[in-house]
């Protein structure tokens, strides 16, 4: 039975335990047996989208040591997978196993889809769901088509949604705007921030969703947080809990 | 200057934002359809992508053959080294010709030297005839958008500034009627005007060529009446041949504005019938940029304006707050190569979503290169201390998992448990407009252990 490395980022290993184990749940479903490196902490993003890439460093250094020697790593996060194979080159070129790494680590929805090749789900979610497609998952891992570019439309997360009886995603007038969240830009440029999040919010409102979702939780507690002081009725869930089988 | 309060104080009005944010907006839908309209969209983009960066290999060799070619076709070639340079170029083929009234069209290298002020001070009077420029240059502002110059003001606003300076009535608002007296306005300056002035779109080194694209007419009337046309160009408007012309006027029009072509695409090959073509390459850091294998392909551009259009930051934050001639996404890469202790805030002045590189017509990695440049920016000791301090000590924790564990589970415990006012207090940014989450008892880890005991019971 293949074995993944599970990667969970830092803030859904505090904030979000359940993101996480609905990930396991997912991944064990599919015969997959799940390990969780017990030293692995952040991927170092922060830092390095900071422009503190000495601080970076040796973060990714960890990485390539703690899930080198996976067949798979895997996490409920577009964003990190991103750093590990976007932005990891800066400080692993070259290294012995990173080209592996970079080759083998995969965002959630996208191995469920291409590597597990989950066609069906045994599940029932009737709600009106408003699917929030996160940046760098978007443009950087290429989860679905952006709407810049003038390729054939597909997106990894609708299609597993759309295997859940019930759901009904709704259409949005701005299929794909950043939510505002960008990491420290979320504090370093907080009023910008702010009103990008509330017109996404506004956007799923108007569409009529109950739930939002998305790819990365990160956009989704930034969501949540305007929607928590504005007592908004939305709710927002990452996809893995959805798929899991969770309630609103 | 600091982008995110300037930022901040456009949002503080905040219907005037969710304005400016729409019409925006509107400009980038309109680009989605004409670019859907092309089959060959995203090839036409690999094309402009790969035709820059092979002229930016033989840069050099291009710039001669062009300066051969346009001066066999009678025009002058000048070379300026910086901004200074050009507007003493400029300044002195006026004064020679005992020119005191220049009508220029749009142009956002003279922007970028400055060059305006520099010709009032010295007894020149400069009229822009493109009509946001127009009113821009009216109400003493810069423009906040490189095709759409005065796109922060409304029709209210632009009202007040012809009413205030060309007499139409006080309080009008009809676009027409204000067109129109703009118009008459401007006829009496094309004139009386004794030179005009044009950016460049594209120069051709084959031909020795200018095209330059207006949607107004007015580039082509202000140099058909003066004798004397000055073309101000960037080394990086050039390509090779003739036949390249195509892929980037299919582009431009769709990417800036929607429109399938701008009403006016002018051909320049020489100067006209008794007439002068003085043409001024301008460096002005182009060389410094391009020598730099990570920031190259910022001189790609050519300045449609989509990455401003897309952008979430620059439509909620105005042009203005970028405090430089090119704004947005291109203008935050560009702008801190010409001065980085100033500009040190505009590479964060970005979520990083990465619409910008998917945007542009010649395929620039815009987001990558801000994030390159935050990196830069940190090696030249440019990050503000409470970030640096921060994020010394993220990675202090983040690399010793014992502590990381601690301050998790610290943090958790004892934030439910603080009043509200310690929480949120006046330094905790994320906590002005938004909750905390919801602090768990466990973490994940926690669970998935907890989990794999009782499994293996």
């Amino acid at each position: 039975m293949p074995t993944v490395g599970l990667f969970i980022p830092c803030y859904i290993d505090q904030l979000y335990p359940r993101v996480g184990m609905a990930t396991v749940e997912l991944l064990e479903e599919r015969g997959y047996q799940v390990e969780f490196p017990a030293g692995q902490t952040c991927c170092g993003q922060p830092m390095a989208n900071t422009g503190c890439t000495a601080e970076a460093r040796p973060l990714a250094e960890r990485f390539l040591e703690l899930f080198g020697g996976y067949e798979y790593v895997v996490a409920p996060s577009g964003s990190c997978v991103a750093m590990v194979r976007c932005h990891y080159d800066e400080y692993l070129a070259g290294r012995p196993g990173f080209e592996e790494l970079k080759a083998k680590t995969f965002e959630l929805t996208e191995f469920l889809v291409d590597v597990a090749k989950v066609d069906r789900f045994d599940r029932r979610f009737p709600h009106r769901v408003g699917l929030h497609q996160s940046c760098h998952g978007l443009r950087e891992l290429r989860l679905g088509s952006s709407s810049e570019r003038m390729v054939a439309h597909y997106s990894k997360a609708e299609k597993l949604l759309r295997m859940i009886d019930g759901v009904q995603l709704v259409p949005l007038a701005r299929a794909d705007e950043c939510c505002g969240f960008g990491g420290t830009f979320a504090v370093a440029e907080e009023a910008i921030s702010c009103m990008m999040g509330e017109d996404r919010i506004h956007d799923h409102e108007s569409a009529g969703a109950e739930v939002i979702t998305a790819g990365d939780m990160s956009c989704l507690m930034h969501l949540q947080g305007l929607i928590r002081r504005q007592h908004k009725p939305l709710r927002v869930m990452h996809i893995a809990e959805i798929l899991a089988g969770d309630k609103p | 200057m600091n982008h995110a309060p300037l930022a901040a104080a456009f949002v503080k009005d905040r219907p005037r934002a969710e304005w400016h944010d729409a019409t925006l907006w509107f400009v980038r839908a309109k680009r989605d359809k004409a670019a859907q309209s092309l089959p060959e969209w995203e090839t036409l983009r690999e094309c402009a992508a790969q035709i820059k960066a092979h002229t930016q290999y033989r840069l050099a060799d291009y710039l001669e053959q062009f300066e051969r070619e346009a001066t066999k076709r009678g025009a002058v070639v000048h070379w300026a080294r910086d901004a200074a340079e050009h507007n003493k170029i400029v300044l002195g083929l006026l004064r020679n010709r005992g020119v005191t009234r220049l009508v220029k069209s749009k142009s956002m290298l003279t922007e970028e030297c400055h060059l305006n002020p520099y010709l009032e001070r010295n007894g020149i009077e400069v009229v822009d005839t493109d009509l946001g420029e127009r009113i821009v240059q009216l109400a003493g502002e810069p423009p906040s958008h490189i095709v759409l110059p005065a796109i922060h003001k409304k029709k209210e606003d632009v009202g007040a500034i012809f009413h205030k300076f060309l007499g139409t009535e006080e309080g009008a608002t009809d676009p027409n009627y204000l067109a129109e007296a703009a118009r008459a306005h401007l006829r009496a300056k094309f004139v009386a005007a004794g030179a005009g002035l044009t950016g460049v779109n594209f120069a051709i080194a084959e031909t020795g060529g200018l095209v330059v694209c207006t949607n107004e007419g007015n580039a082509d009337l202000g140099v058909s009446l003066p004798k004397l046309h000055i073309a101000s160009m960037g080394i990086e408007k050039l390509i090779p041949r003739a036949e390249d012309l195509g892929v980037f006027i299919r582009l431009l029009a769709r990417s800036a504005t929607g429109q399938p072509i701008t009403a006016y695409t002018s051909h320049f090959h020489g100067p006209r019938p008794s007439g002068e073509l003085h043409i001024v390459l301008v460096d002005n850091g182009r060389t410094g940029i391009r020598a730099n294998e990570d920031f190259r392909r910022s001189l790609n551009c050519i300045r449609c304006g989509a990455c401003m259009n897309t952008c979430p930051v620059y439509r909620r934050s105005g042009g203005h707050s970028y405090e430089t001639s090119v704004p947005g996404p291109i203008g935050s890469i560009l702008a801190p190569a010409g001065d980085p202790a100033k500009f040190y805030s505009l590479p964060q002045a970005c979520s990083l979503c990465g619409s910008c590189t998917d945007v542009c017509p010649v395929k620039i990695d815009l987001h990558h290169q801000l994030l390159t440049w935050r990196g830069e920016l940190g090696r030249q000791g440019l990050i503000s201390w409470p970030k640096r301090l921060g994020m010394k000590l993220g990675s202090f924790m983040f690399r010793h998992p014992a502590v990381y564990r601690m301050v998790g589970a610290i943090a958790r415990k004892l934030t439910p448990w603080l009043p509200r006012a310690v929480v949120y207090n006046r330094f905790n940014d994320w906590g002005r407009q938004r909750e905390l989450p919801e602090f768990p008892r466990e973490s994940f880890r926690q669970q998935f252990e907890r989990r794999q005991r009782e499994q293996q019971r």
